[in-house]
Parts: C-alpha cells; sequence; structure tokens
C-alpha cells in the first residue's frame, strides 16, 4: 500500500474516532455529569432525563457507538483494500 | 426443597459443567494457554470477556451500593462500561494486529526496552493480585451463606475448581468455562429482577419498570425520593458527590478498565483484526444486560426495604430480617423504646443497618420468591467470582512465565518448558490467591480504587501513545510511566493509609477523591511522555514502522511467539 493512501485511510479513521468519541464523551460526561442537573427538569415516564442517561441511556448508547464504529471500519477497510481475507 | 437443597444442586451441576469443559479444552501449546490459539470466535470472546469482566463486586456489591447512593452510583455504571468505547476504537484492533501475547509484550516491543517491559510486568502483578484477593474472598463469602461450609473452606474448594481448568487449559480452558460461567450469572441476575420488577409495577422487563408505576399509580423514582427525604436522606435522584469528583471518578474507572491486563489480553484471542473490534461491541452489550438492569434492582431493593422496615414494630418485621440479622448483615437497636424501627439518615436516630451487600443476596427472600431463585443466585455469584479470578490468573502466569523467564531471563527456554512454566505460575498463583481469600488484608476494599488508578496511569497512556504518537520513544514513555504511578501510588497511600481522617473534599487536591485521581495522574502521565519525547531523539526506524504496520488491518496473522 502506498505512502499517501496510508496517509489517507488513517486521516478516515481518525475523523470517524474523533465524531464517536464526542457522543461517547457528550452522553455520559455531558448529559449524565455536567449537564444533568439542567436535563433532570425534563421528564420521559418516570425519568429525570439527567437521571436516565447517567444510570441507563449512556450504556445503551456506548453499544451502538462500537457497533457503528465496526460497521464504519469494515467499509473503510474494504474501499482502501487493506481488509483481511 | 429447601433452599440449601436447591444450592447443592444447582451450584454441584454447574461446577460439573465447568469441569467438563475443561477437560474437553485441555491446552497442548503456549498459544492455546495463554490466547487459546487465537481462534476464539467474536461472539464467544464477547461473552467470555463479559465474565471475566463482572466479578464477585458487579454481581453482589454493585446494586447494593448503588441503592444506597442513588444518583452517585452512576460512577460505577458509566464508569465501567464507557471504558469498552476506549478500548473497542483506541486499543483492541491495534493490539491484535500488533499480535504477541501479553500487555508487556506490547509495551517492551514498542518501547524496545527491558526496562519499560519490566515497569509494565510489575503493574500488571499488583493490579492483578489486588483484583483476585477480593474474588477468592468473594467465593468464600457465597459458600458460607447458602450452603453453611467455613468461609475458609469455601476458598479452598473456590482454589481446587480454578486450579483444575486454568493450570489445565489455559486461556482456552478459561475462555471456554466463561462463555458457561456467563449464562449462569446473568440468568441468576435477571430472573429475580424480572420477578420483582412485574410484582411491584407490573413490568417485566427491568429496565422500563424502573421508569414505571407502583400499584398506587406514583412512578417509582418519585415515590424513593418522597421515601429518602422523608427519611433525611438525599434525593434518591440527585446526587451529593461533588461534580468535579463523579466526573473523575467515572474518567478513571473507564480509562482504568481500559488499561487493565485481564481485559486488554483477550483480544489477543480472536482470529482477525475485524473480530478484535467486533468483540468489543458483544463483550459490551453482554455487560450492559447487567449493568442496566442493576440501578433498576437497586431501586426496586431500596423502596421494598424502606416499605417493609420503616416504623415498623420489631416483632412484626418480616422473616428475612431476622434470617439476615442472625448472619450479622443487619444490626437493629430500638434506641428511643418506642418498639418501632427508625431507619433514618441521622446516625445518632438510627436504629437499622443493613450491609449493603445482602441487597442482591436476599432480594429474592424479600420479594418471597421461591426456593429455587434463590440458590440461582448463589450458583451465579460463585460463577462471576470464579471467572475473574481465572481470567487473573492468567495474566499472573503468563507475566511470569512470558514476560519474565522467556523474555527477560531466559530468551532459550524450550517451547514445553514455558508451558510448564506458565502451569507452575498458575498453580502457584491460585494457591496465593486462596491464601489472599484466607487471611484477607484488612485494605482489601481500599486496593481496588488503587488497582483502577495505577492501570489508568500507567498503562492507558502509554499504550495510546504508541498507537498514535509514532514520535513516542522509550525514554518519554518510561519517564510518563513512571511519574504517572508515583503521583497517583502518593496521593492514594497518603489518603488511604497514612493520614485517613484527612480524606475529605477540603484537603483533596481540586476536591478530587483518591478513587478519582487516577484521572489526573493519567493526564500528568500523557503531557510527561509527549514532552520527553519531543525533546529526545526519535524512535529508530524499525518502531516507527512497526506503529504504522499496527494501524492497518491486513496481514494479522495468528499470535506469535517472538
Amino acid at each position: 500500500m502506498s505512502k499517501t493512501n496510508l496517509q489517507a485511510y488513517w486521516k478516515e479513521n481518525l475523523r470517524y474516532l474523533l465524531i464517536l468519541l464526542l457522543i461517547w464523551f457528550a452522553v455520559s460526561y455531558g448529559a449524565g455529569i455536567l449537564f444533568a442537573d439542567a436535563l433532570n427538569s425534563v421528564r420521559i415516564g418516570g425519568f429525570k432525563l439527567g437521571f436516565w442517561f447517567a444510570q441507563q441511556g449512556s450504556i445503551y448508547v456506548f453499544v451502538v457507538l462500537i457497533f457503528v464504529y465496526v460497521w464504519l471500519m469494515n467499509k473503510l477497510d474494504e474501499k482502501y483494500d487493506v481488509h483481511e481475507k | 426443597m429447601s433452599v440449601q437443597t436447591w444450592t447443592f444442586i444447582l451450584v454441584g451441576f454447574s461446577f460439573a459443567i465447568y469441569i467438563g469443559i475443561a477437560i474437553w479444552s485441555r491446552a497442548g501449546s503456549t498459544k492455546e494457554f495463554y490466547v487459546a490459539g487465537g481462534g476464539v470466535p467474536p461472539i464467544a470472546n464477547g461473552m467470555a470477556t463479559a465474565a471475566d469482566w463482572m466479578s464477585a463486586a458487579s454481581f453482589i456489591s454493585m446494586a447494593g451500593l448503588i441503592s444506597f447512593m442513588g444518583y452517585d452510583g452512576a460512577v460505577y455504571l458509566m464508569g465501567w462500561t464507557g471504558g469498552y468505547v476506549l478500548l473497542a476504537l483506541l486499543l483492541a484492533p491495534y493490539l491484535r494486529k500488533f499480535g504477541k501475547f501479553t500487555v508487556p509484550d506490547f509495551i517492551g516491543e514498542r518501547y524496545y526496552s527491558q526496562t519499560a517491559r519490566v515497569v509494565a510486568v510489575v503493574c500488571a502483578l499488583f493490579v492483578s493480585f489486588t483484583y483476585i484477593a477480593g474474588q477468592m474472598r468473594g467465593v468464600g463469602i457465597v459458600f458460607s451463606r447458602f450452603l453453611e461450609v467455613p468461609i475458609n473452606l469455601g476458598v479452598v474448594i473456590g482454589m481446587a475448581i480454578v486450579f483444575i481448568y486454568a493450570v489445565l487449559g489455559g486461556m482456552k480452558g478459561i475462555t471456554y468455562t466463561q462463555v458457561a460461567q456467563y449464562c449462569v450469572l446473568i440468568f441468576a441476575f435477571l430472573v429475580p429482577a424480572i420477578f420483582i420488577s412485574l410484582q411491584m409495577t407490573g413490568n417485566p422487563i427491568p429496565q422500563l419498570g424502573f421508569g414505571g408505576t407502583l400499584s398506587d399509580g406514583t412512578y417509582l423514582l418519585d415515590k424513593l425520593d418522597g421515601l429518602n427525604q422523608e427519611l433525611g436522606f438525599a434525593q434518591y435522584t440527585v446526587g451529593s458527590k461533588p461534580m468535579i469528583d463523579v466526573f473523575c471518578i467515572t474518567a478513571a474507572l473507564m480509562v482504568g478498565t481500559a488499561g487493565l491486563p485481564h481485559v486488554i489480553v483477550r483480544f489477543f484471542t480472536v482470529p482477525r483484526v475485524k473480530d478484535a473490534r467486533s468483540s468489543a461491541g458483544w463483550a459490551l452489550l453482554f455487560i450492559a444486560i447487567l449493568y442496566t438492569t442493576a440501578p433498576a434492582v437497586a431501586a426496586f431493593a431500596r423502596t421494598n426495604m424502606i416499605q417493609s422496615v420503616a416504623e415498623v414494630n420489631f416483632d412484626k418485621l418480616p422473616p428475612w430480617v431476622n434470617n439476615w440479622a442472625e448472619t450479622g448483615l443487619i444490626t437493629m437497636e430500638d434506641k428511643n423504646g418506642d418498639g418501632a424501627v427508625q431507619y433514618v439518615a441521622d446516625k445518632e436516630a438510627n436504629e437499622f443497618t443493613p450491609d449493603r451487600d445482602i441487597m442482591v443476596l436476599a432480594n429474592p427472600e424479600i420479594a418471597n420468591l421461591p426456593n429455587w431463585v434463590v440458590a440461582l443466585v448463589a450458583a451465579g455469584g460463585l460463577a462471576a467470582a470464579l471467572s475473574t479470578a481465572a481470567g487473573l490468573l492468567l495474566v499472573i502466569s503468563s507475566a511470569i512465565s512470558h514476560d519474565l523467564l522467556k523474555n527477560a531471563i531466559n530468551p532459550e527456554i524450550s517451547e514445553r518448558g514455558e508451558l510448564l512454566a506458565a502451569r507452575i505460575a498458575a498453580g502457584v498463583a491460585v494457591v496465593l490467591a486462596g491464601l489472599l481469600g484466607i487471611y484477607p488484608p484488612g485494605f482489601v476494599a481500599q486496593v481496588v480504587a488503587f488497582a483502577f488508578g495505577l492501570a489508568a496511569s500507567s498503562f492507558f497512556p502509554a499504550i495510546i501513545l504508541g498507537v498514535f504518537d509514532k514520535r513516542t520513544n522509550k525514554q518519554g514513555a518510561i519517564a510518563g510511566m513512571i511519574t504517572g504511578i508515583l503521583f497517583t501510588a502518593v496521593y492514594i497511600l497518603y489518603f488511604k493509609f497514612i493520614n485517613p481522617a484527612a480524606s475529605t473534599p477540603d484537603h483533596w487536591l481540586f476536591g478530587i477523591s483518591p478513587e478519582g485521581i487516577g484521572t489526573i495522574g493519567m493526564a500528568l502521565n500523557l503531557i510527561v511522555t509527549i514532552a520527553v519525547s519531543r525533546m529526545t531523539p526519535a524512535p529508530p526506524e524499525r518502531i516507527q514502522h512497526l506503529a504504522e504496520d499496527i494501524r492497518i488491518p491486513r496481514g494479522a496473522g495468528g499470535a506469535q511467539a517472538h
């Protein structure tokens, strides 16, 4: 694989990581901790929203994030032809 | 049938399965012993990782802890799951491509230094022994409460079982036993949770019942907020820890998770880089099933407990209270002599003190569930403790036979010699772990903060920078690891052991507790590593090639011996 190709692959990978980690930070440290008090004024059923993110929602998002990452990377590997045979 | 008969049947049956698997999956080579031959399918690896990760503490203690902490319990829920996102995105695929057996392998190779390797081995051993002492103790406690054998005999039985499948099967035996153990522990956790959710909220799914309404039409969480306030406790859904501390503890636990050697090593066992990515996803999915149920169990248990004891006459208490009072895990005293239980936040007036661990163990009794469910919880607790202990034993034995003996002391050792050494090391480690369980050092609980703090402040930055920054060299990595460990260790030692009286938010650095200080240690490590690397010569050409090569998936063969 050529040097420029490798760099392009790595750059796209880093962009995915940045976006996914921003979401990771936003649901846990953001919604679950820093803004939990503010979000608690919103209610979904019996849950205050900030509390829900801290004890439930962030965990669901974490699971989804990993599977999205797997899907994105499998596509990226194929695009740059670096996937495993 | 009595609870005890059921317990003997269920525990005996599950143990027979574990031993059967061990005999079927004996390890014939070091590669099978260390990384199960590198051929574990990703879903199976995800299940094994989940069982490996969820210890006696997750199964028995966590829900109880949350039920007394309310919102603040979120530090454990987010902290012990969020680390898997970091693992999947930042570590697992690259370490799999690197393709060796252990974490010290990576550190030693990437930083072309025996010193770095030895620092990593010492950290791995310390973290693993800290952890395993607690597991063996957990095995002993479950045995003594449910089967009425002495705690020490329970520890010895647990040791014997782990000895058989860890020494015989190595990683291969451990992995497939853990798959079975996951099934046992998750079933045992969910069955009572579903029953109780149905009873209290009419919804069979605990995660939804958590936000549902009780028979009187009020929301469970509103009811609990009200009950807590009446008794003088903080509202359940609002925290009482300072925000910065919640932030730092969560971060230290997340990063610590991603730096724990017994978790990382699991990603060496799958065939391909793409399997390493997806097995992290499966692992977290399987973990999330328990971790989203636990806070619901916590809220159900607390509501049930308050309603069945507060202001109830001592002679009208339900039978489970007296059963557990006999074991010393509930203490009661009628201080004001009015004949009724006052369960209140004020310590002077409080008359009812439950141990937090009984919230999960007594839950089936509190909810009047059938005897087989009570027995199931015992089998589940044992599965959780044994699976974690086995995973840790493997890290200890490979650190000794592979990292120290083979790579640092005697590189000429034969394959058979190394395999024998690994088995002996695992055997000795089982015995040591058992001794720690029988004679627990008084500070086991405190030391857990240590394990996570050290993993966060030592391994994590060294691995991340090793992958993402080609310019990081050995001087930087060693200086960073030593700074991170020293800072974190001194802070925890000071507040936990030297001057525990001063451990209050006023004295803490920026109000961060010893549990959360690993976050600062990690930040210091990152800064020092980057700064020192930039001031010293770049790593050799060969290492820069290695750092580039691990970025692309293609060409990841099986894990290679040197």
